[in-house]
Formats: C-alpha cells, sequence, structure tokens
C-alpha cells in the first residue's frame, strides 16, 4: 500500500442547533488505501455525516471543517462546486441506503445507468448500450436487455440496490462508500449484493468505505473497522482482531447481539455512564 | 386443540383478488414464544394481521386461547391479543402523550383506575414516570417502543403478536427491548408469535420457529436445531447460511 487513496485529518462536521452548534463528527482522522474499510456505529453516531462530508454532500445549515482531506492527490476542501461534481461518481461513487428513494421514478433502469455514464464522458449510443447491459450483467441481473427497460417500481428491493451498484460503478471510480448498502434488504440478499460489491471492488483494485450499524457483517467483508460512537473513533482494528477489541463501547456491542447458538439467559446492556464521560481516542 | 394458545388450521390469506398466504397450519401452545422468519414477502406479517382482524380476508380456521376468530373486528378479542408492530416511529400518534396513549385502550374498555394502571405500566416497561406526558418525538427510538409493548399490555392481554419488534432498532436498544420482551413473558405467563428475519433473536427469545417462504410454511423447527444448524429444509438451511450460521447435517 504505497501513498494512501483518501486521507482525512482532524474532520469536524456541525450542525446548529436552538440550543448552539452541535458537533456530530468531532475531529477525526483516518486514512484509506485501495482497501476494504468499514466504518461501524449506532444511529447518531457519525458514520454517514463522515461518508458524506467526503464527497462534500452536507448541506447547509451543516459545516465541514478539516485540516486535510485529500483524495489522490487532490485537495477536496478547496475544490470548487464545479470541480466536486466532476469527481463525484467518476471518481468517488456513493451507494445510498435504499433504492426506493435513490432512484429516479421516471426514467427506466437502462437511461439512469446510462446516464451515470454520459455524464462524465461522450460516447456512442451503440457502445453506451453495451457498456449498459454489460455493467447489469456484472452485478449479476439476468436478461439485462429485459431489465433495462424496466422502471424502478417494476423491480424489487434487491434488484434495485444492485441497479444502484451498477449506476455508481459505472464510470469506474476509484472508491466507493457504501452507505448502509444492504439495511433495506432482506438477510438472503444482502450477501449476495456484498458479494456483488466485494468481486467488483477488489477485482478492479478501488477502495471501499462500508458504512454500517452491523459489526458482524462488516467484519465480513472489510479488512479493518473503526469503531464510532458519538461523532468519535473508539476503535480502530482489523476485522479479523475484532473479537480481540479493547474499548468498551465495542465489546459491549459485541456482546448485546443476539448470537445463533445462544444460550445467555439476558443479554448484557450498554453501561453508558462507563465510556460517555471522557473516553475517546 | 387443548392448551392451544393460537390454533390456525388451513389458513389461506388474500389482498383483494391476490392470494398471499397458502394452507399454514400450526399452534403455539399457551406460554410458548413462537417464531415466524422468512424474507419480505413470504406471508408471515399477513399471518399476524390476520389474526388481529386486520386482514380480514381469509379462509381456514383461527382459535386463539380456544375461542374461534370471526372476520369482525372483536371487542372480546383485543382483550386476550394483542400486537407490537415494527416501527415505533410510526406507530404512536404524534399528537398524543404517552398517558393518553396508555389510557385509550382502558377508556374504550370502560376499564377504570386508569391513574394507577398506567403509572405501574410504565414500571413494567421500565420507563421512568417522568415520560408519562410527553409526546413521541420527544423520546428515542428504544423508549417508542416501550410505549408501544406498554399500550399492547394495557389489556392485560395472554397473548401477544410482535411484528419485529426490534427490527427497527440499533442492538445495543434492541438489547434492552429484547431482555424486555423475555422478562414480561416470564412475569406475565404469555405467549409470543413473532414475526422477524433476524435468527439469533429467535435462537433468544423463541422456543419454536415455522419458516415460510412464498406464503408457505416450508419447516417448523425446535430452536435447538436452529442453534445447532440442524435444520432440514434446503430454504431454511440457505438462510442460516445467510445469517452467518455454520450448517451442520440435518
Amino acid at each position: 500500500m504505497s501513498a494512501p487513496l483518501l486521507e482525512i485529518e482532524n474532520l469536524t462536521v456541525t450542525f446548529p442547533t436552538s440550543r448552539g452548534p452541535v458537533d456530530v463528527v468531532k475531529g477525526i482522522s483516518f486514512s484509506l488505501g485501495r482497501e476494504r474499510l468499514g466504518i461501524v456505529g449506532e444511529s447518531g453516531s457519525g458514520k454517514s455525516m463522515t461518508g458524506r462530508s467526503i464527497l462534500r454532500l452536507i448541506r447547509k445549515p451543516g459545516r465541514v471543517a478539516a485540516d486535510r482531506i485529500t483524495f489522490d492527490g487532490i485537495d477536496l476542501l478547496s475544490q470548487s462546486e464545479r470541480q466536486m461534481r466532476e469527481l463525484r461518481g467518476a471518481r468517488i461513487s456513493m451507494v445510498m441506503q435504499d433504492p426506493k428513494f435513490s432512484l429516479n421514478p421516471v426514467m427506466t433502469i437502462g437511461e439512469q445507468i446510462g446516464e451515470a455514464l454520459l455524464t462524465h464522458r461522450k460516447l456512442p449510443r451503440s457502445e453506451l448500450k453495451a457498456r449498459v447491459l454489460s455493467m447489469l450483467e456484472a452485478v449479476r441481473i439476468n436478461e439485462p436487455e429485459r431489465v433495462a427497460n424496466l422502471y424502478p417500481h417494476e423491480v424489487s428491493g434487491g434488484m434495485g440496490q444492485r441497479v444502484m451498484i451498477a449506476m455508481m460503478l459505472i464510470p469506474e471510480p476509484d472508491l466507493l462508500i457504501a452507505d448502509e448498502p444492504t439495511s433495506a434488504l432482506d438477510v438472503s440478499v444482502q450477501a449476495q449484493v456484498l458479494d456483488i460489491i466485494d468481486d467488483l471492488v477488489t477485482g478492479k483494485g478501488m477502495g471501499l468505505i462500508l458504512i454500517s450499524h452491523d459489526l458482524n457483517l462488516v467484519s465480513r467483508y472489510c479488512d479493518r473497522i473503526l469503531v464510532m460512537n458519538s461523532g468519535e473513533i473508539v476503535e480502530s482494528c482489523k476485522a479479523s482482531d475484532l473479537n480481540k477489541a479493547t474499548h468498551p463501547y465495542t465489546k459491549g456491542l459485541l456482546a448485546a447481539m443476539p448470537r445463533m447458538d445462544e444460550e445467555r439467559d439476558e443479554l448484557p446492556v450498554l453501561d453508558r455512564s462507563t465510556w460517555t464521560t471522557g473516553a475517546g481516542t | 386443540m387443548k392448551n392451544a394458545a393460537i390454533h390456525l388450521e388451513n389458513l389461506s390469506i388474500s389482498y383483494g383478488t391476490t392470494p398471499v398466504v397458502f394452507d399454514v397450519d400450526f399452534s403455539v401452545s399457551e406460554g410458548e414464544s413462537f417464531a415466524l422468519v422468512g424474507e419480505s414477502g413470504s406471508g408471515k406479517s399477513t399471518i399476524l394481521k390476520a389474526i388481529s382482524g386486520l386482514a380480514p380476508d381469509w379462509s381456514g380456521r383461527i382459535s386463539v386461547l380456544g375461542k374461534p376468530r370471526g372476520h369482525k373486528p372483536d371487542r372480546e378479542f383485543a382483550k386476550t391479543c394483542q400486537m407490537v408492530f415494527q416501527d415505533p416511529y410510526g406507530s404512536l400518534h404524534p399528537r398524543k402523550t404517552v398517558d393518553d396513549c396508555l389510557a385509550e385502550p382502558l377508556a374504550v374498555h370502560g376499564i377504570g383506575g386508569r391513574d394507577t394502571r398506567v403509572k405501574d405500566m410504565l414500571d413494567a416497561v421500565g420507563l421512568d414516570q417522568r415520560f408519562r406526558f410527553r409526546f413521541p418525538h420527544q423520546l428515542s427510538g428504544g423508549q417508542r417502543q416501550r410505549v408501544a409493548i406498554a399500550r399492547a399490555l394495557m389489556l392485560e392481554p395472554r397473548v401477544m403478536l410482535l411484528d419485529e419488534p426490534t427490527s427497527a432498532l440499533d442492538v445495543s436498544v434492541q438489547a434492552e427491548i429484547l431482555n424486555l420482551l423475555k422478562k414480561l413473558r416470564r412475569e406475565q405467563g404469555l405467549t409470543y408469535l413473532m414475526v422477524t428475519h433476524n435468527l439469533p433473536v429467535v435462537s433468544f427469545l423463541c422456543d419454536r420457529m415455522a419458516v415460510m417462504r412464498h406464503g408457505r410454511v416450508v419447516e417448523i423447527a425446535e430452536v435447538d436445531a436452529l442453534k445447532t444448524g440442524r435444520l432440514s429444509d434446503p430454504y431454511s438451511r440457505e438462510l442460516y447460511a445467510a445469517s452467518g450460521g455454520t450448517l451442520q447435517p440435518a
């Protein structure tokens, strides 16, 4: 792993409230190579905000401040909005949680995927069509010809999510940010979708940031894991070393999860008093 | 059948002209905790809706605590069987306080002593008394689900229908709600029929489970079969593997 693909130093995201500004991300730093990084945390831990701030997708009145956000040598903080648009999709792209709300309901699937490519590069129509169909095949959609002509409401959730992945990967970005890509899907479909992301990401040597609340899932699909709690990174470890986690929050999360061969009579509940004050890295 | 809290026989359910559930038979004995698992669209929530009267278009037989269930809303039935819904953000009235919400079933059924009953119920579900006059938007997801459970328990039902009670919650909050459900069942001898897609939750809370696919029950298994990975139906095994379990020969 030579120069890191993405470097973040001291990232802070702030939202104003009636009781003064609230930091939802509190000065976190990490770097990412061409590897798979998982960010885990509960609702409100700031994991999605971290993902969004990389793409500068945080709207006003939210404010992003950082000492440094560089992507492949480009300083993302100083880019103009126009320059950002060129990066988004082409170099860094993002898969959102729910295909139902993220696909355009009045465009066919083929058109939408084609648009993602056409925005960044002019292509003859016949080549565009071939690329769209081969991308649909890559996300394991049978009969890509037929599916390309369907509208989003005509496909299932799992298929919609695969369409979204196709759309995000067709410009061949270097970094994919997947924000809870499977939490709207069934368990049996989840594994399929993640396998597809995994195949494509490792096959093309891209970087992946997988944001999720599911520790087990992340540990299965990532190389490295960051655990976030109330805007801070409380634990950073290799996915394989997750069970050796040291921070009480991570341990608490792991213990609170029921297991397949559950014999405990009661699940341990997080004792928030031990780590909310003064803890953090 | 004796001692059956819920008994379903040849139950088929449809929404309009679309059949959704086909010939389901099972019974849940009193005090048992039974899970329905399967992917979305397999008809598991529809069964709960039919039992509670929200999906009146069914044929076959449903009986709860020995009494056959009719197709119409049934006031007496509500006292024995209550349902908790999946999304605590959607199932509480946004303009009613916790107190209104808990007292309403009592008012509907003309039960007195509302004040003490509401107080006691808040204690039972582990909510501080200061939450009593708050609105749902002032509560967290876990607290709302506690309110929803409390509301279901106000009429002291003996059967609870739980529709994915923890899937909208974080893991640490899920643990709290699961512990609460387990405690309530132990203390009040409740019968649970729970819909979920989370197999580890079944392992924690249930005694038996039925695996559903395309509107049919494909397998009914003891929870021990789940714990040891010895499910027999190929689809159940697939589901088990997808949930991260290690399969053993059936």
